[in-house]
């Protein structure tokens, strides 16, 4: 037949290989907190297992190695022979990492033709120093005519074997001639037709090697007397040098440890989809959604009496596409605890450098979000747990002497909060230092003063000059800063608050919005086009008195909204309509508006309304332009953009 | 003549589409379990021709199944084949004991598994 390509399969090992890294690593971890059940170190055994043996039939040689050892030193974990030490552990550990690289690479399409020596080495030494035993090949002989005598027991039929079949692959090697032995025959009355009572003698002329014969008994071995004997040289005799065969010391099945009723989460058939597919999924429903918008506008005209039913058809339709949508958005939620169960290997690493204990709590795993907004906070997530470590937590014999338990915590916990998800990092450390922080930041000339409350004065961390100016150490001191985390945040519409007392701790919270793909909007018309703010940012729109608004410094005005100023950003000027009304805002209405703790009066023409809007990428479908977040479709087919405030803001301030 | 049916049992969902796709280009009926439990319970309803499992999985692993399939009347005679990596010489002689027809060696190509298939099925 036809060779079979193997690639399609590909792409289903590579993420069953991924998961099994995941869960070996999940093990590892619980078996060197101790919290290890019993069906943990057979799970470890199989994920290693699985993937060398599809590694293998995938052909990634160096990954099948690698992996082979790992299996071998399970084995004899599984099987009692060894006790998991921290140096096992971290061997392990560093395998699943060095595994996780060689995978990539292959999918890469750039497979490793050498696995990494330096763990292999490791690997090799740390069982037992035990190089692979190398077994020499059966003598291979090679003759051109054989004489085989066969006698099965009698219970060979029971394994499902048949002499027939024997015979049969005999045959298929060369000439065969065959003689049956009868002599063990019992009379019929005691004959048990499940029992094999005959034996043969085979001819055979095949210029074969020995092995080729020996292959075909291998799996009966055991259940017949079995002599195979050259009986005739073939006339050229070629010099066979049999490749020896290397084995490595097997050791003893563990016993079948009592199996523990295991939770199959994907049991009950899930598939993977792509996310393409999903994201197309969502993007029709998208579609539709605009579409029944549309005909409820136009429908708004029509009267109620005389087309009862279409408007109650109507109504039906927007019950059921609100539903399509919230299902559809629903597959694109992942659990959190995707996010989380990367950090228990993090904290160990991190603690084992710096030398203090810390024991992660997690709560809260199944809250579920965007899979977009996921990925985007797991490195702003990621500094925030690294910061509670190295700087958050004290050393060991410091919180002895505080009075405190030698082993921190930091936890991590997600929960739903209304139409938000809400994230905690907490440890309980030493807190953050106001005077410290106020020092550091008068130092940078940075407008502080003593009476500036609690919170005002922890946001100052996310400052950029003072977040860099934190102790560079080898933790903490790489990647992204606190700014940088606020920043990340703001990005997915989110924010960011501190709770921190002195000696006891330091919690942040993240609140961040359910999905990207849908907002809440505040729709205002600005020169005949309708823009969309995020009601996220929204604080309160007021049609300001002539009283309120100053001019300073030439162009720019003011707005006194409660004894309080703010810049006034005429929306018609920034984004270049020609504005319906006078810009001086007499009789226009503003919108109050604020992000990272700094407000400004947007002022627009009229407000037109509130509604959700499906967010499309200005990004992907155009470019990127500065002071726009994305654009939407409204009811009546007309493209409405959405502002990034955020962004507004940051400019304004910059040019203020 | 109606395809043969083989039943393969493996964990790993790559190996297990693999064997499955290769059989099915063979002409094969495959029907497919992820562990041991799932396919005894397939093997109960459905007659297969020839059961092909992985030694390694949860719940119950190929050697039990075999064990179990073995006590059937059905599957008295049943060719029942592991899969097995080259190290498992004693997993091999457990397999055996358990009632195992033979072994595939992994890693094996597709021509080699069907031309197993087809020698044991005859």
């Amino acid at each position: 037949m036809a060779a079979i390509d193997l690639s399609r399969f590909q792409a289903t090992f590579f993420v069953e290989s991924r998961e099994g890294l995941d869960a070996m690593e999940t093990g590892l971890l619980s078996l060197e907190s101790g919290n290890a059940e019993a069906e943990t170190v057979n799970t470890i055994f199989r994920a290693a297992h699985s993937i060398k043996g599809g590694s293998a039939t995938f052909g990634f040689k160096a990954i099948a190695d690698t992996t082979h050892l790992l299996e071998t030193l399970l084995d004899q974990v599984r099987g009692g022979k060894r006790h998991a030490d921290s140096a096992i552990t971290d061997a392990l550990l560093s395998s699943v990492d060095v595994l996780r690289g060689m995978l990539q690479r292959a999918e890469d399409g750039q497979p490793d033709t050498h696995g990494d020596n330096e763990l292999n080495a490791r690997l090799s030494s740390l069982l037992d120093g035990t190089p692979a035993a190398t077994v020499a090949a059966k003598t291979s002989t090679r003759f051109s005519k054989w004489k085989i005598s066969f006698a099965p027991k009698p219970d060979m039929f029971l394994t499902g074997n048949d002499p027939l079949r024997i015979a049969r692959e005999l045959e298929a090697l060369g000439k065969l001639t065959s003689t049956c032995d009868f002599g063990a025959l019992p009379a019929l009355r005691d004959m048990d037709c499940t029992r094999s009572y005959l034996s043969w003698t085979f001819e055979l002329e095949a210029d074969v090697e020995r092995r080729k014969i020996e292959d075909v008994f291998s799996w009966v071995e055991d259940e017949c007397d079995l002599h195979i004997d050259g009986i005739e040289s073939a006339p050229a005799p070629v010099a066979v040098v049999a490749a020896p065969v290397a084995a490595h010391p097997t050791t003893t099945a563990a016993p079948s440890a009592p199996r523990e009723k295991k939770e199959h989460a994907d049991g009950d058939g899930s598939i993977r989809v792509s996310i393409t597919k999903v994201d197309g999924l969502i993007n029709l429903v998208g579609e539709l959604v605009i579409t029944q918008a549309m005909l409820l506008q136009q429908s708004a005209n029509l009267d109620p009496g005389v087309h009862e039913r279409l408007v109650s058809g109507l109504a039906q339709l927007e019950r059921n596409t609100r539903d399509l949508q919230e299902a559809v958005m629903s597959v694109r939620m992942l659990p959190v605890e995707f996010v989380f169960s990367r950090f228990p290997r993090l904290v160990r690493d991190l603690a084992g450098r710096l030398g203090k204990r810390v024991r992660l709590r997690t709560s809260g795993e199944g809250t579920e979000l965007d899979k977009g907004v996921i990925e985007r906070i797991i490195d702003p997530l990621t500094h925030l747990v690294r910061n509670a470590i190295d700087h958050g937590l004290e050393m060991p014999e410091q919180r002895a002497d505080d009075g405190k338990d030698g082993t921190g915590t930091v936890t991590l916990a997600a929960s739903h909060q209304g139409g938000h998800i809400v994230i905690e990092v907490a440890d309980d450390g030493r807190g953050l230092d106001r005077k410290k922080i106020l020092a550091k930041a008068a130092e940078r000339g940075l407008p502080v003063s003593e009476s500036m409350s609690d919170a005002e004065v922890w946001d100052l961390i996310f400052h950029p000059g003072l977040s860099t100016a934190e102790k560079i150490t080898d933790v903490s001191g790489r990647g992204v800063g606190m700014d940088v985390v606020k920043q990340n945040i703001s990005a997915l519409s989110g924010s960011v608050e501190i709770e921190s007392h002195l000696g006891r701790g330091t919690r942040v919270r993240i609140r961040l919005p359910l999905t990207l793909a849908i907002l809440d909007g505040m729709s205002v018309s600005v020169g005949g086009e309708i823009f969309i703010l995020p009601l996220g940012y929204v604080i309160e729109s007021l049609q300001p008195a002539v009283d309120d608004v100053k001019s300073i410094a030439g162009s720019s005005r003011v707005l006194r909204v409660r004894g309080e100023h703010l810049p006034i950003l005429p929306m018609a000027k920034l984004f270049g309509v020609s504005a319906v009304r006078n810009d001086n805002a007499r009789d226009g209405v503003v919108v109050v508006v604020e992000s990272d703790g700094r407000k400004m009066a947007l002022e627009v023409d009229e407000l037109v309304g509130q509604q959700q809007v499906v967010v499309k990428s200005i990004e992907t479908n155009y470019r990127r332009v500065n002071g726009i977040a994305g654009a939407t479709i409204l009811g009546d087919g007309h493209v409405a953009l959405i502002v990034d405030i955020g962004a507004l803001v940051r400019t304004g301030a910059a040019a203020a | 003549m109606t395809a043969l049916r083989i039943l393969t049992v493996d964990d790993s969902a790559s190996m297990r589409q693999m064997v499955a796709f290769t059989l099915r280009s063979a002409g094969y009926d495959v029907d497919e379990a992820e562990d041991g439990k799932i396919a005894l319970d397939k093997a109960r309803v459905a007659r297969f021709n020839c059961v092909v499992a992985d030694v390694n999985m949860p719940n119950m692993d190929g050697i039990s199944l075999i064990r179990e399939l073995r006590q059937l009347a059905d599957y008295k005679f049943t060719p029942l084949l592991m899969l097995t990596t080259e190290a498992g010489l004693e997993k091999k002689q457990e397999g055996k004991a358990a009632g195992a027809t033979g072994w595939i060696v992994k890693p094996f190509d597709p021509e080699q598994l069907v031309a197993t298939i087809k020698k044991v099925t005859g």
